[in-house]
């Protein structure tokens, strides 16, 4: 017999609906499985038992009563530490804000909790989402379920490792330049990023307010879409937020690409790929075009530059957004002589090295006499990235590509050299920059096992169109490996 | 070599009354507990994010038009980055390139001459919270801890910018009472310069005559009040004569106005413009005022201050009683109801920025506190005109009415100062007066005009003091002419 843990939220949805589980029985499952899983892959800052079983009895009352608020209605769900919650500490994995309880839920956790979800813990970042690997976490590195010497990826590491492993059945996510895909990739799960102004950015703890987007983890497309539609929507408290109407996403998962325009894209198909991602790229795009797609090679000539534009932007945006960070109202403070003293030393005390080196990049960035080469520069890369998709658009519904240079790399591997580690993120920062959604999807292992991840990107709100290749995508990659750890559960 | 001449321009900060902050929906409120009206967003806690008040702008779109200015239809927020612990996100969302408004210009009158400060531009930005240094002196120099609140922090204000337009002292002063004017008649702030909703920067250097270069100019703050203006830039512009006579250099400096000693003291020198690293608010899409909105704006503007001083001119009203008006907008109301019921606009203008100011001035009332109502002083004012009533009566019924004793027809009856302008009866009386004093009556005839005095006098005597003395002078006259 399946372990709860390890369903589907479709599935467990149904079952719990026709009254075969309740949602204690998936809370249990859940918190059994992290008990396990845990001390292995350090997926979790803290796990709310009490609070997640409350909610899971909250949810079984509803159930009874015939209340139904939706899919996630006594799902077990992970948030990324980045999140804010009400009454349960939210850190960013920071020094920083250890201890710090926020007064307050940011609208996506909000939205979960109307929808009767039960959010089971707060997961493992990179400090304030810069970083590929989880290793910039102050609270240690969380591990990969498939290899647990590897990274699970980043910054999310911690929330696609919990859904890899069954320590949750979903989980979200924050991605500013693939912080959600990239993870995803290396740990087998499915990951999306939703067009910038689709989730409210409010209570998010901000990392680059241009690009930052809330996003979901799951084991299927199914549940990706979902877990996007419990938390998108119209916010009064973002000014960014998209205010249209937008149409159901889990509708049309099984039309398949027939007539599809898809478009490959070549300066993501170059050599600085492993070569194992990218035959397995190549592969899915043959199989896609044998299922009707009309897949054709598309070029986005700035995509060369859109990862130095990137790296401009976001530190920019990150040095102003973290300077709130002072010691004086919140947060853990050193104490000093005079004021500014003690902001400094708060903040030298406080921040990791690599969130320190972001904040001295934009803050150079931004300087007078430096703006226009760096900061204004990179802004006008922006623009002909964004133009370079609006082109291939033309012609094509969705692009394609691997979503990572590499598999799950070794703990260490990368922590010396940050542009290396910058350079995990070349297949996904083009999206962010335009502000378009953008799916990940595990399509097969390498060599090693490891799994390999396939990219799919639409235009902005063009997210059915992104949900139903990615569940055709799906389909044709008949993708069923498990991590051992989630395995070898189910013998013990 | 020429004379020195000032340059001056004034930054001026405007807080507006709105209902809720610039970027969230905490109370404006002054005066309350502190860090009672804040929330995440205005103590910039992890996750907050701002959204624009569309009631703050629609103030700034109000006081941009009012300053004839140009109303960008797509202007840009940004973050101007500094660390003070009262600017909770060590950010200040600002403008700078492609403000609200640009290219104004305010017209005011110094000393009966018309005068035009340009206007650089008016943008939208938001205040700080407030820090109370503890402990020996009180300034943060010396202070054992500080305390912040947050109360204030996010409260919409309005920066206007003035070109280096303005040359004197009085100048500065006019155009910041006319600025003070212009924002209370929109409603938008109640301007208090000693509570800080209204605040003051003065930049001011000088030079050798009009042609010459500008010269380094210092910038004072801490100018409460509208004389502290004035005289902060009569001091700086001395200041700055002296230093230059002596062979000294003007250092680029914040200064800050001592009011107690009269003069401005050095702040810090500002060795080099200081870098605020201002880039475009990525939190917020460009804020969109459309031509319709702007309109909407146009259409509904009130009656300034300058278009009601020129009306009431042409009403009737002296210049400076015009200026007393218009610049109370109880007063002013009042007076435009009692003309709208048929008082004398001149006399109107009188009682009300004369009589009734020093009523309540010593009784410590407002207009609203008291009795007098515009139907009130039109009826004064017809009484007068009828010559029912004198005008040192008229003086007298006014503080009756304004004491709540009645309707002026009341007070004057009740008070028995009803004048007798009965020309018959009043023609009896001049003879009886003329025949028992023939003596002055000749030298009246003579030629000798002060003797009418006399004459007039003797009337009021013998009737109490009830004769209307104008029309008692011109019978007297007549009797002369024979
Ligand atoms: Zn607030």
């Amino acid at each position: 017999m399946t372990d709860l843990a390890d369903l589907s939220i479709a599935e467990a949805g149904r079952q719990l609906r026709a009254g075969d589980i309740t949602s204690i029985d998936l809370w249990e499952a859940t918190v059994t499985r992290i008990a396990y899983t845990e001390p292995h892959l350090h997926a979790f800052l803290t796990v709310d038992r009490d609070g997640a079983r409350a909610a899971a009895h909250a949810a079984d009352a509803a159930f009874k009563a015939g209340e139904d608020a939706g899919p996630l209605q006594g799902i077990p769900i992970a948030l990324k530490d980045n999140m804010c919650t009400k009454g349960l500490a939210t850190t960013a994995s920071s020094r920083m804000l250890e201890g710090w309880v926020p007064p307050y839920d940011g609208t996506a956790v909000a939205k979960l909790r109307a929808g009767g979800a039960v959010l089971v813990g707060k997961t493992n970042l990179d400090e304030f989402a810069m970083g590929s690997s989880t290793e910039n976490s102050a609270f240690g590195t969380s591990r990969n379920p498939w290899d647990t010497n590897r990274v699970p990826g980043g910054s999310s590491g911690g929330s696609a490792g919990s859904v890899a492993a069954g320590a949750a059945m979903g989980a979200f996510g924050s991605d500013t330049g693939g912080s959600i895909r990239q993870p995803a990739a290396l740990c087998g799960v499915v990951g999306m990023k939703p067009t910038y102004g689709l989730v409210s950015r409010y209570g998010l703890i901000a990392f680059a307010s241009s690009l930052d987007q809330i996003g979901p983890f799951a084991r299927s497309v199914e549940d990706a879409a979902l877990l996007l539609e419990g938390v998108a929507g119209h916010d009064i408290h973002d000014a960014t937020s998209y205010r249209g109407e937008y149409p159901t996403f889990s509708d049309g998962l099984d039309l398949g690409v027939k007539g599809l325009r898809v478009g490959i894209v070549k300066e993501l198909m170059v050599d600085a790929i492993d070569s194992e991602i990218r035959s397995a790229s190549r592969a899915m795009a043959d199989k896609l075009a044998d299922a009707g797609a009309d897949v054709v090679e598309v070029s986005l000539p700035s995509s060369e530059y859109a990862l130095s534009a990137y790296y401009l932007i976001a530190p920019a945006e990150c040095s102003a957004n973290l300077a709130r960070l002072d010691g004086v109202r919140y947060g853990n403070r050193v104490p000093a002589d005079t004021t500014d003293e003690m902001m400094a030393k708060t903040r030298a005390a406080g921040f990791g090295p690599e969130v320190i080196r972001r904040i001295l990049l934009g803050t150079y960035a931004l300087s007078a006499g430096y703006y226009d080469a760096f900061y204004g520069q990179a802004q006008r890369v922006r623009t002909l990235v964004r133009q370079d998709f609006a082109k291939a658009y033309e012609h094509t519904d969705v692009l394609i590509s691997p979503t990572t240079p590499t598999t799950a790399f070794e703990i260490g591997a990368k922590t010396d050299d940050p542009i290396a580690m910058y350079y995990s993120d070349v297949c996904t920062i083009p999206s962010n920059l335009a502000g378009d959604p953008s799916i990940s999807v595990p399509v097969g292992l390498d060599t090693q096992g490891l799994p390999i991840g396939f990219q799919i990107m639409a235009p902005a709100l063009g997210e059915s169109t992104l949900f139903r290749a990615a569940a055709e995508v799906e389909r044709l990659a008949e993708f069923t490996a498990r991590p051992l750890l989630a395995v070898s559960k189910e013998t013990v | 070599m020429a004379e020195w001449e000032a340059v001056i321009g004034i930054e001026t900060h405007v807080e507006l009354q709105t209902k809720s902050k610039m970027f969230c929906g905490c109370a404006v409120a002054f005066g309350e507990a502190p860090n009672t009206n804040t929330c995440p967003v205005c103590l910039a806690l992890p996750g907050a994010i701002p959204v624009p008040n569309e009631e703050a702008i629609e103030g700034i779109v109000k006081i941009g038009t009012a300053l004839d200015s140009t109303i960008n239809k797509d202007s840009l927020f940004y973050r101007k980055n500094y660390f003070y612990p009262d600017l909770p996100k060590n950010y200040q969302i600002s403008q700078y390139t492609f403000p609200v408004c640009e290219f104004g210009k305010l017209d005011i009158m110094v000393d009966g001459e018309p005068f035009t400060v340009g206007i650089t531009r008016v943008h939208m930005e938001e205040d700080t919270g407030k820090s109370r240094h503890v402990g020996e002196g009180g300034r943060i120099h010396d202070a054992s801890h500080s305390l912040l609140d947050f109360n204030r922090s996010g409260v919409p204000l309005v920066e206007v910018v003035t070109e280096p337009d303005i040359r004197t002292a009085e100048q500065a002063r006019a155009y910041g009472a006319e600025l003070q004017r212009i924002v209370r008649t929109l409603g938008v702030s109640d301007a208090r310069l000693e509570e800080g909703s209204m605040r003051f920067d003065a930049n001011v250097s000088v030079r050798r005559g009009p042609d010459a270069e500008f010269g380094t100019r210092t910038e004072t703050k801490n100018v409460n009040s509208l004389r502290s203006l004035q005289r902060a830039i009569t001091f700086e512009i001395d200041r700055q004569i002296r230093v230059l006579e002596e062979g000294g250099e003007i250092i680029q400096e914040t200064r800050h106005w001592n009011e107690g000693k009269g003069v401005t003291i050095s702040m810090r020198i500002k060795e080099e413009s200081e870098d605020y690293r201002y880039f475009q608010e990525p939190d917020m899409l460009p804020l969109e005022i459309d031509e319709e909105w702007q309109q909407r704006v146009k259409a509904n503007q009130p009656e300034l201050p300058a278009q009601k001083r020129a009306r009431y001119v042409g009403l009737g009203t002296d210049t400076h009683t015009a200026e007393l008006l218009a610049d109370d907008p109880a007063l002013g109301g009042l007076f435009d109801e009692a003309v709208g019921a048929g008082a004398d606009a001149k006399q109107a203008g009188i009682w009300l920025t004369q009589e009734v100011v020093a009523y309540l001035r010593r009784e410590e009332k407002t207009l609203s506190a008291t009795a007098l109502s515009a139907e009130h002083v039109a009826e004064l004012a017809t009484m007068v005109a009828a010559g029912d009533l004198s005008s040192t009566a008229s003086k007298d019924v006014l503080n009756g009415v304004l004491a709540g004793e009645g309707t002026p027809r009341e007070i004057a009856e009740s008070r028995d100062l009803i004048q007798i302008s009965d020309s018959g009866f009043l023609d009896t009386e001049v003879d009886a007066v003329i025949a028992d004093n023939a003596g002055a009556f000749e030298k009246l005839v003579a030629g000798d005009m002060k003797m009418i005095g006399f004459f007039v006098g003797q009337v009021m005597k013998r009737t109490g003091g009830k004769a209307d003395p104008r029309l008692v002078s011109e019978m007297v006259r007549t009797k002369v002419q024979g």
